[in-house]
């Protein structure tokens, strides 16, 4: 348990460091200066292109199999979280499922890779003034209405549906989609085209025939 | 070097930075917004696709590269029909309902999308709880038919390793080309 807590420690300075970071973000965006009216920095740019983007995270796929000897994924997380929470609602005496014991839910890489992901997402939206709480997403309200219901109920079950495929299929849009691809795997490729091809499938049935 | 890789909290640490600049690219791409990934499932903005190739396109080589100098171990996911095949479909049926995959659902989550963060995400825990308690069956009665292992498509196509990258390279060119043009 203490050595657990030893593990946590820089992380969570890490963390904080990056919220701190995020708050100074957000003070700066309140009170644009006279030079940002001209020309906008690239931090501040709503959208970058989609190409650069994808170059990023081509290198970024790199990096992390030379230094972190991981593939870039994110399916992962959420078995060991849900893992986490099982054990915390279960007990400890409970016996253990072999799916855990296979792949233990521990906090690990992958794990905080989702954290960092989540704290990106964050800090990119405030400084690029993008974030915003929203409950409908715009083009959900054109077909399918304002109730939130609806949304966060179809949501939910989409959820459900894509976490038990997600460890069906070993990975997901990360996992397979793009550090399997550009591997070569066979599975990878198998995995994303099925999934492209029954989300196709599925988003089509749902806005030009349910909800139309 | 082969401290940092050994030390686990500093793995920690890097997990959580290369995480970041994964979800702000993300974020920046466009491909957080729910409009945006409804889009690329309805076949109306193409912008997810243009993401995803261009970074296999610049990560085959990279990465290959890399393998090829013996710099990284190159990490091939097993596979099987009743895993992969299966897996993949039904996976697109929760995509295509959600209309986030679980990267892009921790970025919404982030940027303020309730629908994600309330409805999204808990959906994915309790969808991989019931994997998790249905697993031993269902290795019995389909994960591991058509098992084919950590097969790569040079070996499948008796290939050698650069020519099918030089190939699958050549035809994401070609794809991203395309959507140019006619999107």
């Amino acid at each position: 348990m203490l050595k657990a807590t030893k593990q946590m420690i820089l992380p969570a300075i890490v963390v904080l460091v990056l919220c701190g970071a995020t708050a100074l973000a957000q003070q700066r965006g309140a009170s644009p200066t006279p030079e940002d009216a001209g020309q906008t920095s690239v931090w501040r740019q709503v959208r970058w292109s989609p190409y650069v983007v994808g170059a990023g995270i081509g290198i970024l796929s790199m990096l992390t199999l030379l230094i972190s000897k991981e593939a870039i994924g994110v399916s992962g997380a959420f078995a060991q979280t849900s893992g986490m929470l099982e054990k915390l609602f279960r007990g400890k005496t409970a016996p253990v499922r072999e799916y855990y014991r296979e792949h233990p839910p521990v906090i690990n890489w992958g794990w905080m890779f989702v954290v960092g992901l989540m704290l990106g997402s964050f800090v990119s939206a405030r400084l690029s003034g993008d974030f915003r709480i929203v409950s409908v997403p715009a083009r959900w309200l054109e077909s399918g209405g304002d109730s939130r219901l609806l949304r966060w109920g179809v949501a939910f079950v989409g959820g459900i549906i894509m976490g038990f495929g997600a460890r069906w299929a070993r990975g997901c849009t990360s996992g397979h989609g793009i550090s399997g691809t550009l591997q070569l795997a066979v599975s990878s490729w198998i995995v994303t085209g099925a999934l492209f091809i029954s989300g196709i499938a599925t988003a089509m049935l749902l806005f030009h025939v349910v909800m139309q | 070097m082969n401290d940092v890789k050994q030390n686990k909290a500093a793995q920690l640490v890097l997990g959580t930075a290369f995480g970041f600049v994964f979800g702000f690219l993300l974020q920046r791409g466009g491909v957080t917004e729910y409009d945006i990934l409804i889009g690329q499932l309805l076949l109306t903005d193409f912008t997810v696709l243009k993401v995803m190739l261009s970074a296999v396109a610049v990560g085959m080589a990279g990465v290959n590269l890399l393998a090829h100098l013996g710099l990284v171990e190159l990490q091939i996911k097993r596979g099987s029909w009743g895993a992969s095949l299966i897996g993949g479909l039904i996976f697109g049926v929760g995509f295509g309902l959600l209309g986030y995959c679980p990267g892009t659902v921790s970025g919404a989550a982030a940027k303020g999308y309730i629908d994600a963060l309330l409805a999204g995400i808990p959906g994915l825990l309790v969808g991989a709880a019931i994997f998790a308690w249905a697993f031993p069956r269902l290795t019995e009665v389909i994960l591991n038919k058509g098992d084919f292992g950590k097969l790569t498509f040079d070996q499948l196509l008796k290939l050698n390793r650069w020519v099918t990258i030089a190939i699958f390279e050549a035809m994401i060119i070609t794809v991203l080309v395309l959507l140019e043009i006619y999107t």
